[in-house]
């Protein structure tokens, strides 16, 4: 097995040194590492597919004692899917920055976040993943904080509360399991796990733990404040990539560490949560008086599809249908990522160009920035779950499970869901396309427009068109 | 009576209980990093408390390798959270 593992931890974590060190080179220090570490993950891909999933030890220590890092098809969809989205977020972040000092401080924290949910994605054994749960944590903190007003401020120090509380609930669980167990690696705990009540226990502190941290309704309360005061680049980061190192946890836990402990209870209580967070997040959204509040919104109805498909996995019998089902929920989560930092991205170049994300003042948006527009529309595109976008295969496949399992009051949430989503993006379009009582001339700008453009075509017509085989490579690279 | 090693993991599930409580209850940011922090000594205790297997047997060194790990990221976290509370009280003077 080659280095490519580690690489892909150990680039960005040695530029967010260097960039930390050599603080004025670090557009440059920031963008190279973060295309080295894209590399990797391309030159993990070929590993991937020559070898199948495999493990390394790394420094030669067996597990149980060392750290183990281990990558399958989720893991590397998953960092293909942080790769993309911050090379796209880092080229926007370069230009972005008016002040030295934020930006000077905005690289070391950025490679360091991308670095810990590399080795989130990574790590095998589950104290690691707590301390990369903590690294994500303190990084993403440092980062909303970054824009200095007082409202960001606050909404940073709420956030590492409660990100710091999710994580000391994951730790009891992982004490509880060593103290029963007597190993960390996910095989040889998994190898051990059922109903006992020790298993049960550690599954529910764990579990509520990252619940808290992925803002699943009712625990979302800290995600809005934080995604919608934080910087542009940062507000993508955090919505698009760090909410989903909680569920990507989650899934983790429940389908390899704990399938005999979880019981019918806990899987109906996240799927009624889930339900909660899609109604709930898409109404707040369509309440939004600003752009970023919005987009905050909605990442916290995005969570709760994710959680009501997870719940439904859990609860399918096994067959092609719960296969299915699991590309579905990977291609959602997926689609999501590249569609919420596009708009992230979208609405940064609105509030820099107009000083403002005001919905109602939106008045002739679509005359002055024509590129920045069509990304939001095609995000938006990805967010309501329409074709061709990846989204919509993934909700379709939701829907299609929901009825088959007589889950009929969730084929309505979804429904109402979908007509929410579509109500806050065509509010957005509408006032995007309302006329300027001036006229005025249109701004066009690569560094600044492409990256949010790119990420939306990617949700809509990449991961729409080109994801078929998604599917039987999560079956053949489990 | 229960040997030293359960009377100080149930010890720390008390601690950590206590904690996690106060982390959801209190309002104060102070008392909260407070409390998180004694939620952590509590999950902290119950570790250590699986490293002792008898008073003539040498101790399990992962345990103590993991709460020295988890002290390490505490003090970072409750650094970050006191240098945003100073920062957060600054902000509010201009």
């Amino acid at each position: 097995m080659n280095e490519s593992m580690s690489l892909t931890i150990i680039l960005p974590l040695l530029g967010a040194l260097l960039a930390a060190a050599w603080p004025r080179r670090g557009v440059f220090i920031g963008i190279t590492a973060v295309l080295l570490s894209g590399l990797a993950v391309g030159w993990l891909w070929f590993s991937l597919l020559a070898d199948g999933p495999s493990h390394q030890a790394l420094g030669g220590w067996d597990p149980g004692l060392g750290i183990r890092l281990q990558v399958d098809a989720l893991s590397i969809l998953m960092l293909s899917m942080t790769a993309l989205v911050a090379l796209a977020v880092s080229v926007y972040a370069s230009h972005y920055f008016t002040r030295r000092s934020q930006a000077e401080r905005f690289w070391p924290l950025w490679l360091l976040m991308i670095a810990a949910l590399n080795g989130l994605f990574l790590a095998g054994d589950l104290f690691n993943l707590y301390v990369t749960l903590e690294l994500l944590s303190l990084s993403a903190v440092a980062l909303t904080a970054l824009g200095g007003k007082r409202a960001g401020i606050a909404a940073a120090l709420r956030y590492l509360m409660i990100g710091l509380l999710g994580s000391m609930g994951y730790l009891a669980g992982v004490a509880l399991l060593y103290s029963a167990f007597g190993t960390l690696d996910m095989q040889q705990v998994a190898a051990q796990t059922g109903d006992d009540p020790v298993s049960q226990a550690a599954l529910i502190v764990m579990t509520a733990g990252l619940l808290l941290k992925s803002a699943l309704f009712p625990l979302h309360f800290w995600l809005p404040p934080a995604h919608s005061n934080a910087p542009a680049p940062v507000s993508a980061g955090l919505s698009a990539l760090v909410v989903k190192a909680g569920f990507y946890l989650v899934l983790r836990l429940w389908t390899e560490v704990f399938p005999d402990t979880l019981s019918t209870q806990g899987v109906t209580l996240v799927a009624v949560l889930g339900g909660g967070a899609i109604l709930w997040g898409s109404w707040q959204a369509l309440q939004a008086e600003r752009l970023k509040l919005l987009a905050a919104y909605s990442t916290v109805a995005q969570l709760g599809y994710l959680f009501v498909a997870l719940a439904l996995f859990m609860s399918a019998p096994p067959g092609v249908a719960r296969e299915l089902l699991f590309g579905a929920l990977v291609l959602m989560a997926l689609t999501h990522a590249f569609a919420k930092s596009s708009l992230f991205l979208a609405i940064g170049v609105i509030q820099h160009r107009a000083g403002h994300d005001r919905i109602a003042e939106l008045d002739g948006t679509a005359q002055r920035l024509p590129a920045t527009t069509f990304a939001i529309a095609l995000a938006g595109v990805a967010l309501i779950g329409l074709p061709p976008s990846g989204a919509f295969l993934g909700k379709w496949r939701l829907l299609y499970s929901a009825i088959s399992l007589d889950q009929w009051l969730l084929v309505v949430v979804i429904g109402i869901g979908s007509l929410l989503a579509a109500a806050y993006v065509f509010r957005v379009l509408g006032h995007a396309f309302g006329r300027s009582a001036l006229s005025v001339q249109a701004i066009h700008s690569v560094h600044e427009e492409w990256p949010a453009l790119l990420l939306a075509l990617t949700a809509t017509l990449l991961l729409g068109f080109g994801s078929a085989w998604i599917w039987p490579f999560l079956e053949h690279m489990a | 009576m229960p040997d030293a090693a359960t009377l100080y993991g149930l010890l720390g599930i008390v601690l950590a209980g206590l904690g996690a409580h106060a982390a959801i209850v209190q309002r104060d940011s102070i008392r909260r990093l407070l409390a998180i922090n004694v939620m952590g000594v509590g999950v902290f205790l119950v570790l250590i408390a699986t490293a002792y297997f008898g008073p003539n047997q040498d101790p399990d060194p992962i345990p103590h390798a993991l709460v020295l790990t988890g002290i390490v990221v505490a003090v970072a976290a409750t650094a970050l959270a006191l240098a945003l509370l100073r920062a957060f009280e600054r902000s509010d003077d201009e």
